[in-house]
Order: C-alpha cells, then sequence, then structure tokens
C-alpha cells in the first residue's frame, strides 16, 4: 500500500523536535565535529545535521524512539542541509553526502521498524528547511529592493539537497517551516527538474509558517495566497508547523482544509517558549489542543515541531488512532 | 464537483469565477502604453513609479501589470527591480502581478521575483509549436497563468476564423500535450482599432466579440482578456468619442464572455450615459452595421470637436427634460439655469420638499456615484455642491411656509458633526469632506476649528448626530483626537468616530485610538472614502458588521505593530552620536549676517511672492495628483486642473490687486555655537556676552548602512570647541492675515468652492513667501551664497545652499521648539502670528523655521527614537519624560 491510499484511509503521525533531543545529550564541540572534521577551521558546535556523519549513533536513536511512540513517519536530520545554511560553517562541500547519509540512516531504522509492524509501514521523509535567506524580502529596512539570494541560487541549493536525499532513499520530500513562498516555489522548480532528470517522482509534503497572530507567512501571505501560489505542483499534503503553537495554528488549519485539494499536514510547536527559550508545554497540554484540530476534522498528517519529545508523540498517536481522517475535496 | 476556476495571488489570493465582476488589470505601470511612467523609470524614479503602482490599486486594480519593454532600458535590470521593490510595499504587494513583455528573459527574470501566482502576458504560438510548449512548461513550473495571444507561425489573428483556429490549436497543445490547467489559459484575442478607414478593418471589434463568445462556449473554463484601449486608437486627441468607444466595445465583450482586461477606468465613460446618438454611430462601427458607419462616426467626432459647433451640442440639453436638466447642471456644476429650472419643479411637485428628495437628490446620487467610480473629480464635486446649496436655499422660504402650514417636519437626513480639534486651525480637508458628504445627502453640523471636546460632546448630543467626524493637520492634534475618544467612552457614548486629516494615519488610529473607546473608531483616508463608510455606519443593516469588521482589523494591526516594533533596528543614544554628521570646521569661515537681532517686513508685496508659488500642492489639496505644470496637459485630469488653474489664477489677481491679503514676515540672525550634541546656544553678539536662548534638536538612531551619518540638525552648527562663531537665522511668515474678510462673502453664498479655493491660496502663498524671504536671506540679508541664479523648478526641488527646516517637520518634529522661536521672534506683536495650545500658528497660513547656511546642511527626516534619547532630551528641555512622550508621540520607536 503506497502512503496516498494508507492516508486515504488513516491519520497519519509524523515525528517530533529534532534538535530537542539532541540537546538532551548535551554534546560538545567534539561531537559535531568527530574525527571526521578534527582539523575543520571553523566551530561546528550547534550544527546538528553534522551529527549524521559525526553521531549517527545517536541521530538513528532518536528515530527509534519516535517511531516506538508512534510516529509513522520520520524527518531526516537535515532541516539545514542546503549549502546556504551550511555555509556559516564552511561545509558547502559535504551537503550531498550529509543527505545521503541522513537519508539512510532513517531509512535503516525505519526498514528494522516496518519488518517488525508489518501492519504499520514506516516511512522517511526528507526534510528540506526554509535556508536561512529569504528571496523575496530584504535583509535591510533602508535598501528594500536588495536581496541576499536569488531565485536560481536556492532552486541549486535545494536541488543538490534533494538529490542527496533521493539517492539515500527517502519516500517522501518534505518542504517545511517556510518563512518565504519564492524559497519553497525555488524548492519546488528544483525537484520538478530533479524528477525530470531521475525519471521518477516522489510524494512532495509542503508545509509553511505562520509568524504573527495577523495569520501571515513572514513574507506577508495570507494562509490562503500561500496555497494558491504552491498549487501548481501535485502535492501530497500542504499544511503548517512551527511558530505559535497548536491554538493559534487552528483558524489557518480551517483555511487549508476549506480550500486544500490536498491532504493536509499539522505539526505545531509545544506551546510558545518561555522566557529562557524553552518549551514547557506538556504532552497533555499539547495533546488537549491536538484534539480540537481532531474533533473539527482538519488533518490527515499530525506531529510536533519544536520542543516535542516522544512523549508528546506518543500522546498524539494515540489520539490520533482514534479519529478519521479529514476528507480531501475531489480534485477541482 | 466545483468548477475549476482561476485563482491568483499577491499577498492575498484572488479567485475569478463566473459570479465575480470583470477583473480590471491596472495598465499604467507599463512603459509602452504610459509615456509618465516611462520617464519615471528611465530617471530612476523608482519611488514616484511606486506611487503609480499604489494609485492603481487604490483605484480598484484587481491585477497589476508591468511592462519595462523598451529599447533604452535594460528591461530585465528594470523589471527585476520594479518588482523587488514592489514586494516591500504591502498594499501594492496585496494584488498578483501580470508580468508583461515580448521577451522571455524578461518574463522569466519577473517570476523569479514573486512569490504569488501571477500571470505571464504572453506566451504564443508565434515562433512555433516547440517554443509554446517550452515556455508553457516553465510557466507552470514558476506556477504562473498565462496570457495566451492568438498568433501563430502566420502572424497575427485579425479574422474570426484565424483567432478561434489558432485558439483551439493552443488549447489543445496546452491542455492534452502540456497538461496546463485549462483555468490558468487567458486568451487575447485581440483588440485592434476599428474606423481606421481600411476596408478589411470593418469586422475587427465583431470578430472579437464572436471569438470571445466562441472561446467560452468551446474551449472549457479558458478565460478571455484584451487590451480595450486599442480599439479606439483611430480617434486619438478626441476623449469623447474614446471613452464611448471603449464602454461599448467593453459591453459587448462582456456579454459575449470576456472576464479580464487591460482597462483605464478614467477613459471609460458610463454605456447607458453615451448619447444616444453617438452610441449608435460607435455601435454601428463596432458591429459593422452600414457600410457607412465609419463616415458617420468621423463626422460626428468632427462635431464635437471643433468649438463652433460645440456650442450648439452645449446648448441642446436645454431642451430636455426639467429633471434631466437639473442632473446636468449638478454634474457639470452650472449655477446659471438653477434658479428657473428649480421653479419649474416647485411649480411641477406638490411640495418643495419633494423636489429635494426627487429630482434634485436623484442628481446628486448621479454626481456621488460617478465621484465613487472615479469619473468625477474633486473640484467638480465641489462645484456640484455649490449648485446643490443654490437650489436648496432657493428653495427653503417655500420650505418654512410648507411647515408652518402643515405643522410637519420633513424626515431628517443622516447628521454628521465636523471639528478640527483643539489647538489646530486647518480645516482645507475638514471642509472638502464635509463638502462630499453633503454631496450624499448628509447634513453636515461644522463647529468649525479649534474645538474643544466639551464642545463636540455637547453639540453631539443637543443635535442629535449620528456620526462624529475629528480632523487635523498638525501632530498634537493626534493626542487631542486620543483625549475626544477617551471623553466619548467616559461619557458612554457609542456614536461612530471618524478620524481623518494629514497627520492621521490608520496604524495611529489603530495603536491609540481605537482602543480607547468601545464604539466604531475609523480611519477614513480621503473625502472619497467618507461617504461609503458613512453610509455603512447609518444603515442598521451594516452598522454592526462594519464595525466589527474595524475593530478586528485595528486589533490585527496593532499585533502586528507590537510585531514590527520590535524588528526594527535602531542604535543607542550614544552610538547615534558617534556617528554624527562630520565636518572639518578647521577650514571653515562662516559668513557674517549683515544685520544681527530681528528684523520685521510688513505687508511685504504680493505680486513678488506670487512669483514663487510651487503650484504642485495645491493640486494635491484638490486631490488631483500630477507635477505641475504637467498635470495641466495630464491625458485624464488636465481639462479639470487647466480649469481650476484659471480659476485660481483669477482669484489671485483679485487678492493681489486688492490687496485682500497681509504678507508679514519677522527674521532674525544670532550668533549660534553647537554646546551639547544637539543643542545649540544662541547669542547676542559676536563676542557671545549674553547668550539668549538655546534650541534643542534630535538626532536620528536608525541603524545606519556604512558611511551614512546619525543627522542631527545641530551638526550644521560649528560647536565650542571649534573656536569659531557660526550664525543661525530664524523666522515666521504669514499671508493668511485678511483671509476671514476675504472668505466671509463665500460662505454668506454658501461657496464651498471659492472658500476652499481662497483657503488653499492663502497657504500656498505663506509657502511662497517663505521661500521668497529665504532666498533673499541667502542672497542678501546674510549673504552666504550672493552669487546665486535659480528658476522656480530649481527653488522647489531645493537645488539652493542652506536649509530652512520647521519645528513639527521631518527634521525636528517637536512643536514645542516653537516656543523659543516665538520668544525670539516676537512675531505675535512684529507680524500678528499667534499660537494655540497645540503650538498651531494662527493665522493658518503662515510658516515659521531655521535657516542653517553651512553648505552641508540637508533635509532629512529624524525618523523613530528611543527610550534613552527621549530621557536625556526630557533632561535638557527641563520637562518630563512623560511630557515629551506626549509631545513626540509620533516618533518613538517603543
Amino acid at each position: 500500500m503506497n502512503i496516498e491510499e494508507i492516508l486515504r484511509k488513516r491519520i497519519l503521525v509524523l515525528d517530533g523536535a529534532m534538535g530537542t533531543m539532541i540537546q538532551r545529550h548535551q554534546l560538545e564541540e567534539k561531537d559535531f565535529r568527530g574525527e571526521r572534521f578534527m582539523d575543520h577551521r571553523y566551530p561546528l558546535k550547534g550544527n546538528n545535521d553534522i551529527l549524521c556523519l559525526t553521531r549517527p549513533d545517536i541521530i538513528k536513536d532518536i528515530h527509534r524512539q519516535y517511531f516506538e511512540a508512534g510516529a509513522d513517519i520520520a524527518e531526516t536530520n537535515t532541516f539545514s542541509g542546503t549549502r546556504i545554511a551550511q555555509a556559516d560553517y564552511h561545509l558547502e562541500e559535504v551537503v550531498y553526502e550529509l543527505n545521503v547519509q541522513a537519508a539512510r540512516i532513517a531509512r535503516e531504522v525505519a526498514d528494522e521498524m516496518t519488518r517488525k509492524e508489518p501492519h504499520k509501514p514506516r516511512f522517511v521523509a526528507g526534510a528540506m528547511g526554509p535556508t536561512n535567506k529569504t528571496a523575496s524580502l530584504s535583509p535591510d529596512v533602508s535598501n528594500p529592493g536588495y536581496r541576499a539570494i536569488t531565485f536560481d541560487g536556492l532552486k541549486e541549493a535545494f536541488k543538490e539537497q534533494a538529490r542527496g536525499l533521493v539517492d539515500g532513499g527517502v519516500d517522501i520530500l518534505l518542504l517545511e517551516t517556510i518563512i518565504d513562498t519564492l524559497n519553497v516555489k525555488a524548492a519546488l522548480f528544483a525537484i520538478e527538474e530533479l524528477f525530470d532528470e531521475i525519471g521518477r517522482t516522489l510524494p512532495i509534503m509542503v508545509s509553511g509558517t505562520i509568524t504573527d497572530a495577523s495569520g501571515r507567512t513572514l513574507s506577508g501571505q495570507t494562509t490562503e495566497a500561500f496555497l494558491v501560489s504552491v498549487s501548481h505542483v501535485p502535492l501530497l499534503s500542504i499544511g503548517l508547523n512551527c511558530a505559535l503553537g497548536a491554538k493559534a495554528l487552528r483558524p489557518y488549519l480551517q483555511v487549508l482544509n476549506e480550500h486544500a485539494p490536498f491532504f493536509v499536514s499539522a505539526y505545531p510547536n509545544a506551546g510558545l517558549p518561555n522566557e529562557f527559550g524553552h518549551y514547557d508545554q506538556t504532552p497533555a497540554e499539547m495533546g488537549e489542543q491536538i484534539k480540537e484540530f481532531l474533533d473539527e476534522g482538519l488533518v490527515n498528517v499530525v506531529g510536533g515541531c519544536c520542543g516535542t519529545t516522544p512523549e508528546h508523540i506518543r500522546v498524539i498517536a494515540a489520539l490520533a488512532a482514534k479519529y478519521k481522517p479529514r476528507e480531501v475535496p475531489a480534485h477541482a | 464537483m466545483p468548477e475549476p476556476t482561476l485563482k491568483l495571488s499577491g499577498l492575498e489570493a484572488v479567485e475569478v469565477t463566473s459570479a465575480s465582476n470583470f477583473v480590471n488589470i491596472g495598465e499604467r505601470t507599463n512603459v509602452t502604453g504610459s509615456a509618465r511612467f516611462l520617464k519615471l523609470i528611465k530617471e530612476d524614479k523608482f519611488d514616484e513609479a511606486l506611487e503609480v503602482a499604489l494609485d492603481q490599486v487604490r483605484g480598484g486594480a484587481q491585477v497589476i501589470d508591468v511592462n519595462m519593454d523598451e529599447g533604452m532600458l535594460d528591461s530585465e535590470a528594470a523589471m527585476v527591480k520594479f518588482l523587488n521593490l514592489m514586494a516591500a510595499e504591502p498594499e501594492i504587494a496585496r494584488v498578483p502581478v501580470m508580468v508583461d513583455s515580448s521577451k522571455w528573459n524578461v518574463i522569466e527574470a519577473g517570476l523569479k521575483c514573486l512569490q504569488g501566482k501571477s500571470i505571464v502576458n504572453s506566451i504564443s504560438l508565434k515562433a512555433g509549436k516547440e517554443e509554446f510548449v517550452r515556455q508553457a512548461k516553465l510557466v507552470r513550473r514558476y506556477g504562473a497563468a498565462a496570457v495566451v495571444m492568438a498568433f501563430d507561425e502566420q502572424g497575427q489573428a485579425d479574422t474570426y476564423q484565424r483567432r478561434i483556429d489558432i485558439c483551439k490549436r493552443a488549447y489543445d497543445i496546452l491542455v492534452y500535450e502540456v497538461h496546463f490547467p485549462p483555468q490558468d489559459i487567458i486568451f487575447d484575442p485581440n483588440i485592434f482599432p476599428v474606423a481606421t478607414g481600411i476596408e478589411e478593418h470593418r469586422n475587427y471589434a465583431i470578430d472579437f466579440f464572436r471569438a470571445t463568445k466562441w472561446i467560452r462556449e468551446n474551449l472549457p473554463y479558458a478565460q478571455v482578456s484584451g487590451g480595450v484601449s486599442n480599439v479606439s486608437f483611430s480617434f486619438r486627441g478626441n476623449q469623447l468619442v474614446r471613452e464611448a468607444m471603449h464602454s461599448a466595445f467593453l459591453y459587448h465583450a462582456i456579454r459575449n464572455g470576456m472576464t479580464m482586461g487591460i482597462v483605464n477606468p478614467t477613459m471609460l465613460a458610463v454605456y447607458d450615459e453615451v448619447p444616444k446618438d453617438l452610441l449608435e454611430r460607435v455601435e454601428d462601427v463596432l458591429l459593422n452595421r452600414r457600410d457607412d458607419a465609419t463616415e458617420r462616426l468621423l463626422e460626428f467626432a468632427e462635431t464635437v470637436k471643433g468649438s463652433a459647433k460645440k456650442k450648439e451640442l452645449d446648448d441642446e440639453w436645454r431642451r430636455q427634460p426639467v429633471e434631466d436638466r437639473i442632473t446636468h447642471s449638478l454634474v457639470k456644476g452650472v449655477i446659471d439655469y438653477i434658479d428657473q429650472d428649480v421653479e419649474e419643479l416647485r411649480l411641477k411637485f406638490d411640495k418643495p420638499l419633494q423636489v429635494i428628495e426627487g429630482p434634485l437628490m436623484a442628481g446628486m446620487n448621479v454626481v456621488g456615484d460617478l465621484f465613487g467610480a472615479g469619473k468625477m473629480f474633486l473640484p467638480q464635486v465641489v462645484k456640484s455642491a455649490r449648485v446643490m446649496k443654490k437650489a436648496v436655499a432657493y428653495l427653503t422660504p417655500f420650505l418654512e411656509e410648507e411647515k408652518r402650514r402643515s405643522g410637519q417636519v420633513g424626515k431628517p437626513a443622516a447628521r454628521i458633526l465636523m471639528a478640527t480639534v483643539k489647538g489646530d486651525v486647518h480645516d482645507i480637508g475638514k471642509n472638502i469632506v464635509g463638502v462630499v458628504l453633503a454631496c450624499n445627502n448628509y447634513e453636515v453640523v461644522d463647529l468649525g476649528v479649534m474645538v474643544p471636546s466639551e464642545k463636540i460632546l455637547e453639540a453631539a448630543k443637543r443635535e442629535k448626530v449620528d456620526i462624529i467626524g475629528l480632523s487635523g493637520l498638525i501632530t498634537p492634534s493626534l493626542d487631542e483626537m486620543v483625549h475626544v475618544a477617551k471623553e466619548m467612552q467616559h461619557d458612554k457614548m457609542s456614536l461612530p468616530l471618524l478620524i481623518g486629516g494629514a497627520t492621521t494615519s490608520r496604524i495611529h488610529t489603530a495603536v491609540k485610538i481605537d482602543p480607547c473607546y468601545d464604539g466604531p473608531v475609523i480611519h477614513v483616508l480621503d473625502a472619497s472614502r467618507s461617504v461609503p463608510v458613512a453610509s455603512e455606519l447609518i444603515s442598521t443593516e451594516t452598522r454592526g458588521a462594519i464595525k466589527e469588521r474595524f475593530k478586528k482589523e485595528y486589533a490585527q494591526l496593532r499585533l502586528e505593530h507590537e510585531g514590527r516594533r520590535q524588528e526594527k533596528s535602531f542604535i543607542s543614544l550614544e552610538e547615534a552620536r558617534r556617528n554624527a554628521v562630520s565636518i572639518d570646521w578647521s577650514g571653515f569661515e562662516p559668513t557674517v549676517p549683515s544685520f544681527l537681532g530681528r528684523r520685521e517686513f510688513l505687508n511685504y508685496p504680493l505680486e513678488e511672492i506670487r512669483k514663487y508659488i510651487d503650484w504642485t500642492p495645491f493640486f494635491q489639496t484638490w486631490m488631483l495628483s500630477g507635477r505641475f505644470p504637467e498635470i495641466l496637459k495630464d491625458e485624464i485630469v488636465g481639462a479639470e486642473a487647466t480649469r481650476l488653474y484659471d480659476d485660481a489664477q483669477k482669484m489671485l489677481d483679485t487678492i493681489v490687486a486688492g490687496r485682500k491679503l497681509q504678507a508679514n514676515a519677522v527674521i532674525a540672525f544670532y550668533p549660534a555655537q553647537r554646546t551639547g550634541p544637539e543643542d545649540v546656544t544662541l547669542y547676542r553678539d559676536k563676542e557671545r556676552s549674553v547668550i539668549m536662548d538655546t534650541l534643542h534638536f534630535l538626532r536620528q538612531q536608525n541603524k545606519k548602512a556604512a558611511k551614512l551619518p546619525n543627522f542631527s540638525l545641530a551638526d550644521f552648527i560649528a560647536p565650542d570647541q571649534s573656536g569659531k562663531t557660526d550664525y543661525i537665522g530664524l523666522f515666521a511668515v504669514t499671508t493668511g492675515i485678511g483671509l476671514e474678510k476675504l472668505i466671509a462673502p463665500f460662505k454668506a453664498q454658501q461657496d464651498d468652492y471659492k472658500e476652499i479655493m481662497a483657503k488653499a491660496l492663502a497657504d500656498r502663498l505663506a509657502e511662497a513667501f517663505a521661500e521668497c524671504m529665504h532666498a533673499r536671506v541667502r542672497t542678501e540679508w546674510w549673504g552666504y551664497a550672493s552669487q546665486e541664479k535659480l528658476s522656480t523648478e530649481q527653488l522647489i526641488s531645493e537645488e539652493y545652499v542652506g536649509i530652512r527646516p520647521a519645528p513639527g517637520y521631518p527634521a525636528c518634529p517637536d512643536h514645542t521648539e516653537k516656543n523659543t522661536l516665538f520668544t525670539l521672534l516676537a512675531p505675535e506683536k512684529n507680524a500678528g502670528i499667534q499660537l494655540t495650545e497645540s503650538y498651531a500658528m494662527m493665522p493658518a497660513s503662515a510658516v515659521s523655521g531655521y535657516y542653517f547656511a553651512n553648505p552641508k546642511a540637508v533635509y532629512f527626516g529624524l525618523g523613530k527614537i528611543t527610550r534613552d534619547q527621549v530621557e536625556d532630551y526630557a533632561k535638557r528641555k527641563g520637562m518630563t519624560v512623560g511630557e515629551v512622550e506626549r509631545w513626540l508621540a509620533p516618533v518613538l520607536a517603543y
């Protein structure tokens, strides 16, 4: 059974935060460097993605914990796996390899779990973050026409990342935490080019981020405008993640529920960060809020973003199992 | 299953359904169609070019066409630059963009800048199927819709058959081979000029209609669009005929299924209003109904062109029924016949009130509709109001008589109270809104200027008004409006509160006023918006909805504002001071003014001042946008602007000849030194033995790009450490003395047009006087630029050395500094200029400020400042932080 057929039958659960879980290990500079980057000239602490190459044991273990908590889909540890984001660490040259390895690690654990529980096949989604630059916004207030990155620059970077993820064996490509729709349009352009080159396609999930209470993305679009802007690609799902927490997401999920001809996903943060930058919404509290989406029949895929842990996913998975998935309106 | 529809997006989504109206595509941001836009782009004036886009969105364009195809331009670079700048303007970026170019590389470069779903204009089979398919696939991949021209390898389709053949072929390729969604295809089946005299062109329009109908019936979900103004190309210069042709063409095209188009809304007559004989001739041409259709239309066009025959046509309306004549008089602002026509109506109806409620209101409704649709301009509406008032004045004695006889009172119209708040004396904007509202059957209770809140509240209750409108021009008025809102809340009122005037803004209303009052609070951008807002507020059906809508919108704005405040980056005052303007004072030799201390100039010759008038803002007062003198020849507002200008010149002649206004000025020069980072101390003599006073300025705190300083006006004065004695000048001028007497007869005649005209001219004269005095200061009295020779244009574009900033304006926004200015100049007794408690000058037509002579001195805007500077400033001025915050509220970054 492919993922689309399963999605018509039940709600799938996406895993929780990678960063929060990595933090629990209190890793030092030497852990990030490993042997391979012992002599790298720039500090690497904080470059979570590089752990796929230097501490694959930790990443594998996190994937396993989430699968055991009930997740159907694991996201690869590649949120910053483009040459644009890796430029901060001067690691542009390992980007392809990093994505291949990240995909393989997750693939290994997913296949292991599927063998154990054949009735609940596990999937790997290749995570592609927004990069740290925006194509339709100027970083310089006094020079609004300036752009720190071009469409073509983004397209090439995303293509390299997607190629690594596909070669490493992911089932799905997941464009997440989108703050600028033009960035994701470049990513979609890159992916479609890649599909042309390799002669096959993978399902694509797109997940945007509403950054303020007015219900707009960072680049200023309403949820509906965002949907219209990416609907030229036959997506597996469209949804929202990160940002304001589950409660604040609801009105915008309602918009997607009403208009989207695709499956709808939601994986919010565990509430809002406190003054120390920590998320302290408990699994039970978050479950209460997720329950509201489910009661209203708004989603097909649900999971967690920043601050969530396997404990949160366990609660969410138990809840999701009790509900019917949202019905996708017939393709117009 | 729902029908697939064309969906587009900018920051917001747009859906074109069979139920939606005709989609109007803005066409003025197109260098091939607008000489003005081309000029702006060529001269790299992108800021002004953005205004063009903004005007279009505000004017109702639902999509903006952007075209940079011009031989002398780097079209690709211009497209990218303009689209990127547009993306930073939320009000423009709201709507989808149509990327318009005949060059594929320009289109592609444009698509790479747009986050929303745009429209490509255009692709076609012109270069063969292969290229067509390639481009279509890319359009799809960029996530855009496409205009497909009826154009193939053989050329542009110019017959019905060729149009449908090419469209069918293109549709089949796109839908079945490229898998392009049919709803994203917008056909342009070519609108060509008709009545060209060439036999082959006779069927151009009718073929377009038929092809449109065929496409809509046979090519499912596809849209049809086109550039409408092409059709009337043969009649360039004949606005009347062109407008009629556009209107008739659209009427038939839309009936045949055209869904969107590039239309200039201001070049469009109302179909029903096109004179019957003209319409018949136009339609004969469009529908090719007679062999001599072209000749007959040309003949008609001649009659409306030649002035001798025009007169005949002009008088023809007098032969219409009296109701039509009334409407004509109101729409055209003709006052000559109104008494006799109203008398005729009065005899016709039973009661005089029926004349007002019937034909007069019907006529004013036409005016209101035309104004709302952008087909009449403000000066015309003001003239309409004048006619209306005269008609009502004529009927008043009969109304009184009727009332006495029957004891009945007529149905009252909705009442709107209008006031310029306490401390402020500016009322041109308020009067314009009043006139426009009156035109739309509202009764306006105008309390005038400097109205304290108690009086507003008391009058609102006494007069039983339905809405309160507050106006103000200077920044302290913003606070006063907050105060009025609080008082209304305190009195548990629930009347709607409208906010307007030059310093007011949506964001200020949302953040400061709205939270103080539970009733509806709405910021009204300009006079034309006041009518729809007022009518929604009056109607019991919509009152709740509009209140809720605005309460919600403002709550959202407050949240956004909160968010944005944290984003903007500011530097500390200390850091800003380190980045002050650096001037090498060692080589500086200040020019010594020809006198020190004060000097008055009373009754300055107006004919001299008149030469310095900058007319562009005068037209802005009347809501006509464009630069003088080009505006007089503007395609759209040119005729009205010329009429207005002629009237202005006439009144100015009277004012100058009759010395109706008195121009007084006081100027002063003092030795000065910069004695603190932002303080300038003034001395009585150049030995600096006696301190006269100290001026306190502010410093920019926004983070600057490399090499740009954080300006303060104090930077332009030599510091005490330099050992040099510098100088500063002060001035206050007015041309408003005598204005009240001048407008008294206009008020008595209820002639708003002349009243507003007189006030607007007095304002222009005051600015001109300031300019004139500054020129003489530079060349004679201070003499630091004695060789200067500048034209009026150069003066307007500020090409002189030195500056004359005014307290309360961008470089030094603190109005309270006028205290110091007025202490030193004493213009109350020397020139007849007073200060109100909000530091507005009386008369309103007045300007005051400082003269800085340093060649490095430039105008700048302070921008926002942070708390550290406010605290420092409070200390320097001997005010509390709270007081400073109140006066500087609009520039606080926190």
